[in-house]
């Protein structure tokens, strides 16, 4: 039993995404390589997330199944992320 | 698929024999109804255990000095009551029995998404149990931290944290599993018709619960998995002499266990819900706002942990962001009780035993919502942090709440799950004293609070013996009515059966089909084409 | 790009979407089961910035980007095994299965190896030296060997799902009309990959 439309990604796509990934990864370690100060980990930590939801979306199948499964996983990251500045309201300001 | 022609006999859970009999036959059963069950008496073994430990701990202090036990021992029974009841009984509680029983009659499944993960959550759970039970037998004693673990003091002790801890992680699984079990049975198993609002609202506070336990519950595992690994290897994440940060467990402790009192509320809220509209014979009051204050309780309750540390130490602007998210989270939760006394006004009130439960559980339910108010309000928290103010609280709240809406759906739901009748006049006579009992144990703890009595000690300063001497009583009073209740239930269950289907005229499907349910409940999944209450 | 539409109905117990939902919602409790840690890192480094940024230096950023790109190979090989299921070539769904395993495998070896480097040095949990630590340094390789370790756990629980997935696809149990097993797997092999993605950068690469 399944309702689900099937969405087959042709093996090109694949390789293109890795392709993506890597040359992600190929920048971040460059880029933390020069001096930024700070923006340093701003700039890593957002290449991460771009390779995360490039993840989440063709490999993990987000972009193509049904809209429900993207929106768990948006509010899951929104709630964590929260936490997380909640957490440093006390850190922040001790 | 099978075509029903002609009307054959359907056995029912209770008689049904699988591949095998009697105790095997319960023991790798995947049947919701029996998983409920096994549950069901599996908890009332430990919570009985933890009241037996409640009354000594209380039979301790209706004196100054030492009068059963002394201060170890007295560290390690708080501990152990604690652990039982928070891990072993509420929070698994109401969802774990009536969840697994009636979740996939009230939306009109044959049984939950993945039955026999629901069985191997009931194997996780005991084997939690027996692990945090061998905390007490083995290595140097048992554990004396409280059920918090509070590092750094958990990573010191000499006692037997280790097993504990463990236990409790186990635990932990149980629910997780148990939670998402029941999402995604909501998702793909609700009867034809069935949209998400005309979905009981039992299985409403259920869906929340179950995110909760899914999302905190990890918090809390891989705290735990820390202190294992401090406590055996010497890592130091929380110790302040290697430079950890012990506020930081504290954090990590309650972005758990506050939501954990969620998870022990809401299902708790959901069975009473459930009970108001069949009593008052009126449809409930504000369903969406019902649905919407769970699932905003779900939401803003991940945000309040701080609470629990107004005296910690960490920063000023973070005590007042958690106060002010406290007083936010009131509303939902008061927005029900709302919910349920507008349903009473003018409806035909059918007064009934689980009615009067669920009554009392309303007014002691109010009693710790108040005294909540008390504690998240930054100032006075100050006060009576860590007092016998707090114990009082938090019994009136999780024993008033859980533990009252527990017996509650019992009451409720007992001629469906046994097909028995209970004597209801001894039923309201033994939650008369209870309640009474109840009352008369915890009210005064209030009043020794703010006067300043410490909790978790042994002992006591003279002055605070009076109020003692009646919280003990009131103990023994308490016992007295939770034993008439119980003894009333057994004997119901022996007794000979009356064909009830629908004792209380409710308008639920659990009420629909026969008592006790046949194997796979529907003997044909019914059509859904109105709300769950329409009276 | 195609799209098909399938309505089974042979087998009412089978519930591939009730599958999927359930591995994605344990998914969840992964993240959070690694977002109580990433918290822990984050309180952590933001008190010991600098002690963080030398102890890095331990690390190596050749053997974190090796088995970077190790992960990220084998994310696409089981997204492409995937894809060969759906239009039925079980030769190359079991390859490609196998590829993922062995990739698994070397990542594995090599965080032996890594670790194995730091033991010799007398630098693992417990050990006198980590005692001696100061406290920047003592917390940053605590939470290195915790959460590399956890990862690698789930890198070993992950190998277990495949293997068992490659053995049904080699009986057939798996296959063209029903792999629900093989998405779920796959399901799970990408979120290793997406806490490491995470992990390289918070460890290998501050500065
Ligand atoms: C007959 C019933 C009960 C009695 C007499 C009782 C009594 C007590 C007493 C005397 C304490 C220790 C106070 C102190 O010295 O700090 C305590 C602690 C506690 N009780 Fe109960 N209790 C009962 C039922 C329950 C129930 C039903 C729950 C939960 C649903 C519960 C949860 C707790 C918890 C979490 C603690 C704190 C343990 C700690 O400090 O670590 N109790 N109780
Ligand atoms: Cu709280």
């Amino acid at each position: 039993m399944s309702d689900e439309k099937i969405h087959i990604s042709p093996y090109k796509s694949h390789i293109m995404v890795l392709l993506g990934l890597i040359v992600l990864t190929v920048i971040t370690v460059l880029i933390t390589s020069v001096e930024m100060g700070p923006y340093n980990t701003t700039a890593a930590m957002i290449i991460a997330s771009i390779k995360g939801a490039i993840v989440l979306l063709y490999f993990m199948h987000l972009r193509f199944d049904q809209k429900i499964y993207g929106i768990m996983v948006a509010i899951v990251v929104a709630i964590f992320a929260a936490v997380i500045v909640v957490t440093f309201f006390d850190y922040l300001y001790r | 698929m099978e075509e029903q022609t002609e009307h054959k006999y359907l056995p029912n859970y209770l008689e049904y024999r699988g591949k095998y009999k009697g105790l095997a036959g319960w023991l790798t059963t995947t049947d919701h109804k029996r998983i409920g069950l096994l549950y069901f008496y599996s908890m009332m073994v430990f919570f009985l255990a933890g009241v037996v430990m409640g009354i000594l701990m209380k039979l301790e202090l209706i004196s100054p000095g030492e009068q059963i036990m002394g201060a170890q021992v007295y560290n390690g029974l708080f501990t152990l009551h604690g652990l039982t009841m928070i891990f072993l009984f509420v929070i698994p509680g109401v969802a774990a029995v009536y969840g697994n029983f009636f979740l996939p009659i009230l939306i009109g499944a044959k049984d939950v998404s993945f039955p026999r993960l629901n069985l191997m959550s009931w194997y996780l759970y005991i084997i939690g149990a027996i692990v945090v039970l061998t905390s007490q037998f083995m290595g140097d004693g048992p554990p004396d931290t409280g059920w918090t673990f509070y590092a750094p003091y958990s990573l010191k002790t000499q006692t037997n944290v280790v097993a504990a801890v463990t236990g409790a992680f186990i635990l932990g699984f149980s629910s997780i599993l148990t939670g998402l079990n029941f999402i995604v049975t909501m998702h793909r198993l609700r009867a034809p018709g069935m949209g998400w609002l005309r979905m009981p609202l039992f299985a409403w506070a259920l869906y929340g619960t179950g995110w909760i336990q899914l999302l905190a519950t990890p918090i809390v595992g891989i705290t735990f998995l820390m202190v294992i690994a401090e406590r055996l290897l010497g890592i130091g994440f929380f110790d302040p002499a290697i430079g950890g940060d012990p506020i930081l467990y504290q954090h990590l402790f309650w972005i758990y266990s506050h939501p954990a009192v969620y998870i022990m509320i809401l299902p708790a809220m959901g069975a009473i819900t459930e009970i108001i509209p069949t009593f008052a014979r009126k449809t409930i009051f504000g369903y969406t706002a019902i649905v919407i204050s769970s699932m905003a309780i779900a939401f803003v309750g991940y945000f309040v942990w701080g609470h629990h540390m107004f005296t910690s130490g960490m920063s000023s602007t973070s005590r007042w962001v958690f106060s002010l998210l406290t007083f936010l989270v009131a509303i939902p939760s008061a927005i029900k009780v709302f919910n349920w006394t507008a349903t009473l006004y003018k409806g035909s009130i059918n007064i009934k035993t689980p009615f009067l439960w669920a009554i009392c559980f309303i007014f002691v339910f109010m009693i710790g919502g108040f005294s909540g108010l008390v504690l998240g309000s930054l100032a006075t928290d100050i006060h009576v942090h860590d007092t016998a103010f707090v114990v009082a609280h938090f019994h009136y709240i999780v024993f008033g709440g859980t533990g009252f809406a527990f017996f509650a759906a019992l009451h409720y739901w007992y001629p469906k799950m046994f097909a028995k009748v209970y004597n209801p006049k001894i039923a309201n006579l033994g939650l008369f004293i209870f309640f009474v009992g109840f009352n008369l144990l915890y009210f005064p703890m209030f009043y020794l609070g703010m006067i300043g009595m410490p909790r978790r000690y042994y002992d006591y300063l003279p002055m605070f013996h009076n109020a003692n001497i009646l919280s003990t009583i009131g103990s023994w009073i308490m016992a007295t009515g939770l034993l008439i209740v119980i003894i009333n239930l057994v004997r119901a269950r022996r007794g000979t059966g009356k064909e009830v289907n629908d004792p209380w005229d409710g308008k639920t499907l659990e009420w629909t089909i026969a008592s006790p349910p046949i194997v796979e409940n529907f003997e044909e999944i019914p059509v859904v084409d109105h709300g769950p209450y329409e009276y | 790009m195609e799209t098909i539409t399938t309505h089974q109905h042979a087998d009412l117990h089978r519930d591939d979407t009730a599958a999927k939902l359930g591995m994605w919602l344990f998914i969840f409790t992964e993240i959070l089961l690694f977002g109580g840690l990433f918290i822990v890192y984050s309180v952590y480094r933001f008190k010991n910035p600098v002690a963080f940024e030398l102890a890095h230096e331990e690390l190596s950023i050749t053997m974190g980007f090796i088995n970077t790109i190790i992960l990220l190979v084998s994310s696409a090989t089981v997204a492409i095994s995937i894809t060969a299921m759906q239009k039925n070539d079980r030769k190359i769904t079991l390859a490609m299965l196998g590829i993922t395993l062995l990739l698994a495998l070397v990542f594995l070896i090599n965080k032996y190896f890594e670790w194995g480097g730091k033991f010799e040095h007398g630098m693992y949990p417990g050990s006198e030296l980590m005692k001696n630590l100061s406290n920047g340094d003592m917390l940053f390789f605590s939470l290195y060997f915790f959460m590399t370790g956890l990862h690698g756990v789930h890198i070993l629980i992950g190998m277990i799902l495949l293997g068992i997935t490659l053995v049904k696809v080699k009986t057939g149990a798996v296959n063209s009309g029903k792999y629900a097993l093989l998405e779920n797997s796959g399901l799970y092999w990408h979120l290793v990959d997406l806490i490491w993605i995470f992990l390289f950068p918070l460890f290998y690469l501050i500065h």
